[in-house]
């Protein structure tokens, strides 16, 4: 019998094109590429200077996100553009696809959003991939077992002129989840409360496998929120191996095969798992029953607490995030006042993230102080939430509602967090002016979000969600004006 | 890119940990369609205030940092972001090698592409190394070691494949398409593995 193998394994040794060598490292094929505006255009330059030409188009698929307006276009079309560079760029990308052939999701194509929020839900990443993207959070793809990764803008040249990438192959990690997570805590609590086990450099030089009864029983957007953060632990990539819930999300896809091709694809794709008994560099074990809602407190995704727990005393390694976030050690983190609320991003964007802010907001207010956006990760992710309804709560609760776009995730787009202003964001970095110069930022899930939209202070979702003891709300006095 | 044998240079020293993408080059100044100019904003939240003033406490404003080519800093550098700005912003800021205890993997992949070198010391070294300053090092790339100024050394690892690139100034492209019939014949051998449409 074979040595039993890793999904990383499997998915490594199925696209080498050459082993690594003590000259060289390993030529690695890639599947699928995804390019979006703000790390393509030096990439297109470089092969525009080499007189290149994209050897494989249709593996190569383009979207407008990161520096795109969440403004629906003004009465001329005019969209409200953070800087006439950021249209450039824009406008950089949709030339440089017409150029070489290259399908581009664009504006209102329907299928426009988010790079790592439009490959899964239109069926372009599939299982026992290579996937890459300019961009970090690219391991969210891993979530069907497909070998997803970040790179830079050279590599993003390498990739379109040749396919292939040089890649060191990196080690491996399994995190098993055991146990089941508790009512109101979801996979954001999960990956935040894993970063502050391992650290953000916990993961640096390896791809995680998440496994475990816990994953096995996460939905596939929670899986993608899952493996999204990798990165923050450092990681390389992070993997869920296949089984029937990858299946069954995939199934009936635009992009996927159709009918008995799309079973024929699904046998296929069932292998890429890992064998029973095969060995990883590492392992960690958590029990995801000890979760409560978790948010971070400081500079940096690792520095996460319950969202009862108090901040850490001053310290040399704490005292510069404590100054920067303006908080003392020791503090409770509950009942910290907010001014800005933020649900969306790739990490938390999709659909089923929408519909647990809803819950939350329905019927509720959005406190006074607080400035909330809620940002749909997809054009498609869009009209799904309208389908049913939740853009009428986010109004109606005093949100604002936007056109897809990762928005204030990263800040240049035109949505922004003001100077020392404090914001629970659903996104995925809370470093330091990541959302904004100055803009101080506490990660957290689409449930605490909305909870501390709610009461103008971070604030245990539970209550909101018909969990435990009823919310403590405002007094009246402080409340708007409820719509009749 | 050019050939990078021999570095020796000042040291400027940075002593913090996990200093990030947004550290080195925040997302506004990520709108551009070029690599050059980015080193104006290398640090561009530290080093400038409110009003847009260097501030002259900042170790990169000092005059001492002007002739700096060789960064050093706490552990886990450049995590965060794949943006290939972070090195090149470093690099248009003058910027050569970063010495640290730990150095996060895409942006250790991004700095070899363009010729920054990221070099890992043990964290002892480094924290002595934050402790002067005004220590001035060189650095062998083809011996693969740093040298104090008694001449003192120590090895750091280096990939043959990235020293020779850094050492004759070639870059990975020109490697990557010299692979041509390689790459299709994988593509031959697996054509209906993926299903792409
Ligand atoms: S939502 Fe944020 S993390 Fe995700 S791709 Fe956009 S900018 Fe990056």
């Amino acid at each position: 019998m074979s040595t039993p193998r890793t999904l990383f394994d499997k998915l490594w040794d199925a696209h080498l094109v050459r082993p690594e060598s003590a000259e060289a490292p390993a030529l690695l094929y890639i599947d699928l590429h995804l390019l979006h505006e703000v790390t393509s255009p030096q990439a297109f330059a470089e092969l525009a200077a080499r007189g290149l030409p994209v050897r494989r188009p249709d593996r190569h698929k383009a979207t407008l996100d990161h520096s795109t307006p969440t403004l629906p276009p003004g009465p001329e079309g005019r969209r409200a553009w953070a800087t006439r560079e950021a249209e450039a760029q824009v406008e950089a990308l949709r030339s440089n696809c017409a150029a070489h052939g290259i399908e581009l999701f664009d504006w209102d194509s329907g299928r426009r959003g988010i790079v790592h929020v439009v490959g899964p839900e239109l069926g372009l990443t599939q299982p026992g991939m290579t996937l890459v993207c300019g961009d970090s959070h690219t391991a969210t793809h891993g979530a069907f077992g497909t070998l997803a990764f970040g790179i830079g803008s050279s590599e993003v040249a390498h990739v379109l002129a040749t396919q292939c990438l040089l890649q060191r192959r990196p080690k491996t990690l399994a995190v098993t989840v055991e146990g089941r997570l508790p009512p109101g805590c979801g996979a954001k609590d999960l990956i935040l409360h894993l970063i502050g086990r391992i650290g953000v450099d916990g993961g640096t030089g390896h791809v995680i496998e998440y496994r475990g009864p816990a994953i096995e029983a996460l939905s596939m957007e929670e899986r993608m929120t899952v493996c999204n953060m990798s990165i923050e632990a450092g990681a390389r990539a992070g993997l869920i191996g296949v089984d029937d819930t990858t299946i069954d999300w995939l199934r009936g896809r635009e992009r996927v095969p159709q009918g008995a091709a799309f079973e024929a694809a699904a046998a296929r794709w069932r292998q890429w798992r890992s064998d029973e008994g095969a060995c990883f560099d590492r392992e960690v074990r958590i029990d995801a029953g000890e979760l409560r809602p978790t948010l971070s407190w400081g500079t940096h995704p690792g520095q996460v607490l319950p969202v009862d727990g108090h901040l850490p005393p001053a310290a040399p390694e704490t005292v510069r995030a404590l100054s920067y976030m303006g908080f003392e050690g020791g503090q409770a983190l509950a009942g910290t006042p907010v001014d800005v609320v933020f649900v969306g991003s790739c990490t938390n964007g999709r659909l089923s993230d929408l519909r647990e802010a809803a819950a939350v907001l329905r019927g509720r207010r959005v406190h006074p102080r607080v400035r909330m956006l809620v940002v749909p990760g997809s054009e498609a992710v869009k009209r799904a939430a309208e389908a049913e309804g939740i853009d009428r709560i986010v109004r109606e609760a005093g949100a604002e509602w936007r056109e897809a776009g990762c928005s204030m995730c990263i800040a240049m787009n035109g949505d922004v967090v003001a100077p020392g202003q404090l914001a629970v964001s659903t996104s995925n970095r809370n470093f330091e002016g990541r959302q904004g110069k100055g803009a101080r930022t506490l990660l957290a899930s689409p449930a605490s979000a909305a909870a501390a939209a709610v009461a103008g202070c971070v604030a245990d979702p539970r209550p909101f969600l018909g969990l435990g003891a009823a919310p403590s709300v405002p007094a009246p006095a402080f409340a708007h004006e409820v719509d009749a | 890119m050019s050939p990078f044998r021999c570095l020796e240079s000042p040291i400027a020293c940075l002593p913090r940990a996990n200093i990030d993408t947004d550290q080195i080059i925040p997302a506004r100044f990520l709108t551009t369609t070029t690599r050059e100019g980015l080193g104006r904003h290398a640090f561009h939240d530290w080093r400038y205030d409110a009003e847009g003033r260097p501030d002259p406490d900042f170790v990169l404003n000092r005059p001492e940092a002007a002739q700096a080519r060789i960064l050093v800093t706490g552990p886990n550098f450049g995590c965060g972001s794949s943006r290939e700005h972070a090195p090149w912003a470093l690099l248009d800021a003058g910027i050569r090698a970063v010495i640290s205890a730990g150095i996060a993997d895409i942006f250790r992949a991004n700095a070899l592409k363009n010729g920054l070198l990221p070099i890992v010391l043990p964290e002892a070294v480094v924290d002595t190394l934050l402790a002067q300053p005004r220590l001035r090092l060189k650095i062998d790339v083809a011996k693969g070691r740093v040298y104090w100024p008694e001449g003192e050394s120590l090895p750091f690892v280096l990939d043959a494949f990235s020293r020779t690139c850094l050492l004759e100034g070639v870059d990975e492209l020109g490697y990557l398409l010299s692979q041509h019939e390689a790459i299709a014949a994988y593509e031959r051998r697996h054509e209906d593995a993926a299903h792409v449409v």
